[in-house]
């Protein structure tokens, strides 16, 4: 019997028994429906991270200082206060740096009129918004002479804006305390959003790292020093330079441990892509086990089938069909009947994730292997489990089968 | 021309518990073409065990069997489903007609596994239809068609490859007598117009009487072989 021959017979047998044939298919459609919502939501939730790493700056590289141990206890990262302007300068001459900006970061009170806002302010260099990817909103940024004369210039961030600005006018010009002292208002950011860690990014004022440093905090240290490389190829090597070169400046040798800390977002990146990798793996877990319940839910019924159809195989038998005959019709019963359930799980998958991300706007990307793959692996979960109630059909003895009652 | 059916010796034992049993112990007979026999006997005379040999459902423990001149008793599986396919038509007490299936599709059946093309599947399946009286049929399922109808199908089905012999076990045993007669002057007139070797197992001995010959078998031999001076019309 041709193969075009045996589908459409095992069609045929299948339609004859619909409602028992939709029962059977249940287990794979639901199976291959649930994998494939999950692997959506996933998938999206592994890209919407990656998009706001990415918006974070293009190849940062981040230096934080390390821990330090103070009569036995160790602070945590960023403890230590080593980091400082000159070496965030120094780090500007390396080969492969496109940029440095040291931040000078803090929390306190910005005052606008009768408006006050608690925010974050950070000191940082005129190559900040470059190193971010931050366009500017209106005004201009503050330049080289503001650093070196540490002015009292101000670039808000739109949440601050809003806050001490509420009645709409352009804060362009105006006057903020911070800290008792007034700076004067020279520009304003785009809005970025919250990050990929659900902090509000717009919420900061930013200033002249000096201006910050001399005129409020008296520090000599900053909090963090961020470097953009020239390329995503310069990041490694950048990486590798920075971490010698602070060693160099900060006169540490073996064994003495590192007192600052160089990652770059690659690492992050990695970290998250682990982490979806990871959640992939378990998916598929539960995709392999759905599915095998379905093929055995599949295996069953087969079994069931092959019970009923006892005469039939004898009469098939002893009209010329061979064994492998039987066989080969009862597998791609299950074959088929597998198949059909992981292409209308595909739909349901398909039209539930729509519903999800509908529902709650959450990303979603159900990607097309994934659906080539759950297919398959029901095709395959189809030869599977059908092999044996096939089997047991094809060594049916015809005598006994048409016997059978 | 070498007859249709030559079995010699033909012996068959199986174990049943830790007894065996000896369902045949020599058996010979020859059938020549165009005879139509009834096999006869008591249950467990060894006259069904005797017709799954002569189907090649079965294979004999011992004795030489050959089916229209070929030795068929040491075939294996798939070569033994081939001739029976091919070269025997089988009727049988209950139909065995598939269930939600038209009467032309289960005609077919025996011409899928041979590899007939549909067309031709069709247009044969059709003329033994009509040859064996239900062309109206054909599009009807088995549980719309009577007893007799049935088994008319059911004898089309066995007649749609052209084969050599046609077995036939109890083909009347769940028919009133009505549709028995007709049934038996299908096979009789097959028999003579057609020229069909039939070979018929049945313990009536009315059903028997539409035969020219009549073996008895008991206790696992043939007792018994006779041509029918009085047949039934």
């Amino acid at each position: 019997m041709t193969a075009a021959a045996t589908l459409r017979l095992a069609l045929a047998a299948l339609i004859r028994n619909k409602t028992r044939s939709m029962l059977t298919m249940l287990g794979i459609v639901i199976g291959v429906a649930a994998v494939l919502v999950t692997v959506a939501i996933g998938v999206g939730a592994r890209t919407s991270v990656q998009q706001s790493i990415n918006s974070l700056g293009s190849n940062l590289i981040v230096v934080q200082p390390g821990s330090v141990t103070m009569t036995g206890a160790r602070t945590g990262l960023g403890g230590a206060s080593t980091l400082t302007p000159d070496d965030g300068l120094a780090i500007a001459k390396l080969p492969g740096v496109a940029a440095v900006s040291p931040i000078a970061s803090f929390r306190t009170q910005a005052v606008a009129g009768d408006n006050n806002w608690q925010t974050s302010v950070n000191g940082v260099a005129p190559t900040y918004t470059f190193i971010r990817s931050w366009p500017l909103a209106a005004g201009r940024f503050f330049n080289e002479n503001d650093v070196a004369s540490a002015a009292k210039v101000a670039v808000l961030g739109q949440t601050v804006v809003s806050q001490l600005f509420p009645s709409g006018d352009s804060p362009i010009g105006q006057t903020i305390i911070v800290k008792g002292a007034p700076f004067t208002v020279v520009g304003t950011l785009q809005a970025l959003g919250q990050s990929g860690l659900g902090q509000d990014q717009d919420d900061t004022v930013l200033i002249p790292y000096t201006s910050a440093m001399q005129r409020l905090t008296g520090l000599t240290t900053v909090n963090v020093l961020m470097i953009s490389a020239a390329s995503a190829d310069a990041i490694d090597p950048v990486t590798e330079r920075v971490t010698a070169l602070l060693e160099q400046r900060h006169r540490i040798v073996p064994p003495q441990t590192d007192d600052f800390q160089v990652r770059n977002l690659q690492a992050i990146a990695q970290t998250a892509s682990q982490t979806g990798t990871i959640m992939e793996l378990l998916l598929a877990g539960v995709a392999a086990v759905s599915l095998v319940v379905g093929g055995i839910g599949i295996m069953n019924i087969m079994l069931v089938s092959v019970t009923e159809r006892t005469r039939e195989i004898g009469l098939r038998m002893a009209v010329g069909a061979r064994g492998g005959s039987i066989l080969r019709q009862f597998l791609a019963e299950s074959v088929v009947l597998a198949t059909i359930g992981g292409l209308i799980g595909v739909v349901v998958g398909g039209t539930g994730t729509l519903a999800v991300a509908a529902l709650t706007h959450w990303p979603t990307t159900i990607p097309p292997q994934w659906i080539v793959a759950s297919v398959g692996f029901s095709a395959m979960v189809g030869i599977f489990f059908g092999y044996y109630p096939a089997r047991q059909a094809a060594q049916l003895n015809p005598i006994e089968a048409l016997r059978f009652e | 021309m070498a007859a249709v059916v030559e079995v010699a010796g033909l012996r068959k034992e199986y174990a049943l518990g830790n007894d065996r049993v000896y369902a045949l112990r020599g058996v010979d007979l020859t059938v020549e073409c165009g005879e139509f026999v009834a096999v006869m006997g008591p249950s467990g005379s060894g006259k069904s065990t005797f017709m799954h040999l002569i189907g090649l459902l079965d294979t004999p423990t011992e004795g030489t069997y050959r089916l229209e001149g070929q030795e068929v008793s040491n075939l294996s599986t798939d070569a033994r489903a081939d001739i029976r396919g091919r070269r025997l038509g089988f009727v049988f007490q209950a139909y065995n007609l598939l269930p939600r299936t038209s009467a032309l599709e289960n005609v077919e059946l025996p011409m899928v596994y041979a590899g007939v093309i549909e067309a031709e599947r069709r247009a044969l399946a059709l003329e033994k239809l009509a040859l064996v009286g239900v062309p109206q049929l054909a599009a009807h399922h088995p549980n719309q068609m009577s007893g007799g109808q049935q088994q008319r199908v059911a004898i089309a089905r066995a007649l749609v490859n052209n084969p050599g012999l046609i077995l036939a076990d109890e083909p009347t045993g769940a028919l009133d007598t009505k549709s028995s007669q007709d049934v038996m002057r299908l096979f009789a007139r097959l028999n003579e117009e057609q020229g069909m070797t039939i070979m018929l197992v049945t313990h009536e001995p009315d059903v028997a009487a539409y035969a020219r010959r009549i073996v008895t078998f008991r206790d696992g031999v043939i007792t018994g072989d006779a041509t029918n001076d009085r047949r039934a019309a």
